[in-house]
């Protein structure tokens, strides 16, 4: 009815007008405010992040020199070379035993943050903290000094316990080691703000009924806090695999990749073949080769988040 | 909960403590105990990072003694450090790189958040998830086909490409927090808004962003730690000393073929850690909730 009159009163106008009036309508209507307002994300993430990304995968198949179409050639070449074959066992090593004990130490710490009382939570989440805070490359510039093999601190340690100095990082067992443990040292604590939150969420009255009829704290544990926070647990571990399996700061100011290539992630060893060397499509494809792994993180991330937003709106 | 656990507490010191009693008070120190430990070791790298830039390079280059604890503490590296103009520029480069980071992101994602939740369009939950999914994007994925990109707009070596890219990592997450505050935000305020003749951005401005401040506050702290830290592109994309941001610019500039000055390394890593953590210490409730809002916010 109302759509009927106003046509009515625009026929009356001359075309201009009316041409001009549906413009503004068109601006008025609630989508087209919602599309406006998200234009410039959509522009920034499209033209940043979209665009190069299929860019990378054109990039990928040119020759070094981006003169001619190579198809899968970088690829082939890469999964021969044994420096490569390194780098995917060096990073699968190094995000999986990462992530594991990352997951476990912040189980840990955050059923001790919740064993004690709520006042006295806050302190000790701040301490335990600092290591996230922390900017990465700064911390670990702090660690690398720590390694240093003249002056080490942590030789100091070991010859006053009658122990022989280790070459921190100028071995390749001990230099993967350290890798890993300071990326534990800085992920420990998300892990326990994100199991803490869960834990949190438990409805007390599940322990009560539980501790009636008998249960002990394994069955409570296995019965009750793992189902219920299994979700964010899932969440956290996939999240995390895919920022660790990408990590460049750690090797970068550890090592480098050396000894001999032996620590070389995916991260590095494409910033050492697509920057310094200048070799942009080999660089490209080194970085590809995280994409599959990354996707399938990333559909059960989004899997759970979604499935958790539908059970909220339910 | 806290009141409960002092009632409780009031109630037992009559009677002589049970069997349970005793086991949760050992429970409870069993927690102190441990978290001391985890914490002791948490600091143990940030501890040394503060020790070793109160020494003097005399004391660091002769190795002698504890190298856990300075014997002649100094201020000189921290001085020296901040009459050298190259420090200064990168302290300046990073606080302006944050600066335009953070409005340029927060302005987008709010903008975004506010259309996705409460205007909506076609297409606008696929969008939605999008959003998260780019978060999931890391850094290292892109930053090779970025530097084409960067190299063709001539951004190349100077500073302000990082004001392009850094939005890139801060927009999706933040979005996804203002979504999570703004999809809290009861529906009847729109309502009345709109009945009280607001515009869109009027309703914006007045309403959704003084009552999801808490959800700003946090987003701001994400986007902020976000360019602070951020080490890859800097290292990529810039090269010369005026240029440079402090991430880069600290073991870069002190570092001259093999001779390291630890100590104003480590000075710099104080200082250039400092505003992070000073942040983290007034808003850390904000931050946390930064940290767990794709966890408990939809």
């Amino acid at each position: 009815m109302v759509d009927g009159t106003r046509e009515l009163a625009m026929a009356a106008e001359p075309p201009r007008a009316a041409a001009c009036r549906r413009w503004r309508r068109l601006l008025h209507r609630r989508s087209t405010v919602a599309l406006l307002m998200c234009l410039p994300m959509i522009l920034l993430i499209g033209g940043l992040v979209l665009y190069p990304a299929l860019y990378a995968l054109y990039l990928s198949m040119l020759n070094r020199r981006m003169t001619a179409f190579v198809g899968l050639g970088n690829f082939l070449f890469l999964l021969h070379r044994l420096t490569f074959q390194q780098v995917i066992f060096q990073s699968s090593l190094f995000a999986i035993s990462a992530v594991l004990l990352k997951a476990f130490f912040g189980f840990i710490l955050a059923h001790l943050m919740h064993n004690i009382p709520n006042r006295h939570q806050r302190i000790w989440r701040g301490l335990l903290l600092v290591p996230w805070v922390i900017p990465l490359a700064l911390s670990t510039l702090g660690w690398w000094w720590l390694f240093d093999p003249s002056y080490s601190a942590f030789n100091y340690v070991l010859k006053d316990l009658g122990f022989t100095p280790v070459p921190w990082l100028g071995v390749a067992w001990p230099a993967r080691l350290c890798m890993i443990a300071v990326n534990v040292w800085f992920g420990t604590s998300f892990f326990m703000i994100m199991y803490l939150a869960a834990l949190k969420s438990v409805p007390e009255q599940l322990y009560e009924a539980a501790a009636i009829d008998g249960a002990g704290a394994i069955q409570k544990m296995l019965y009750i806090t793992l189902p219920m926070i299994r979700n964010i647990i899932s969440v956290t571990v996939l999240y995390s695999l895919i920022v660790t399996f990408a990590n460049f700061d750690i090797v970068r100011i550890l090592t480098n990749g050396g000894p001999e290539d032996s620590t070389h992630v995916f991260a590095t060893y494409a910033f050492q073949v697509g920057i310094q060397s200048g070799d942009v499509p080999l660089g490209a494809s080194v970085s590809l080769f995280m994409f599959p792994l990354l996707a399938v993180f990333a559909y059960f991330v989004l899997r759970n988040v979604t499935r958790r937003g539908k059970e909220m709106a339910v | 909960m806290s009141a409960a656990g002092i009632a409780t507490g009031m109630a037992v010191p009559a009677r002589r403590p049970s069997r349970m009693e005793r086991h949760r008070r050992w429970a409870l120190w069993g927690s102190y105990a441990a978290l001391a430990l985890f914490v002791f070791v948490f600091l143990v790298p940030p501890f040394y990072v503060l020790m070793t830039s109160l020494k003097s390079d005399q004391e660091i280059a002769a190795q002698a003694g504890n190298p856990w604890f300075v014997h002649h503490p100094t201020l000189q590296n921290f001085i020296d450090l901040l009459s050298m103009p190259n420090f200064r520029g990168y302290f300046i480069n990073s606080v302006m790189v944050a600066l335009v980071t953070v409005a340029v992101s927060m302005v987008i994602s709010v903008l975004a958040a506010f259309g996705l939740v409460r205007l909506g369009f076609k297409g606008s939950a696929t969008l939605a998830s999008g959003v998260f999914l780019t978060y999931l994007i890391p850094d290292s994925l892109l930053f090779i086909p970025l530097f084409q990109v960067i190299r063709s707009l001539g951004l190349i070596n100077n500073v302000w490409c990082l004001a392009l890219l850094y939005p890139t990592l801060a927009v999706p997450f933040c979005t996804w927090i203002m979504i999570g505050y703004f999809g809290s935000i009861p529906k009847e305020l729109d309502e009345v808004a709109l009945i009280d003749g607001a515009g869109y951005l009027r309703m914006l401005w007045s309403i959704f962003i003084p009552v999801a401040l808490p959800g700003i506050i946090a987003a701001t702290i994400f986007a902020f730690t976000v360019s602070w830290g951020e080490f890859l592109y800097p290292l990529a994309y810039l090269y010369s000393s005026d240029q440079k941001v402090l991430t880069v610019g600290i073991a870069g500039d002190l570092i001259r073929g093999d001779v390291f000055q630890w100590g104003k390394i480590m000075a710099g890593c104080v200082m250039a850690a400092a505003p992070p953590i000073v942040i983290y210490a007034f808003l850390m409730d904000y931050y946390i909730a930064g940290l767990t809002a794709g966890a408990t916010k939809g």
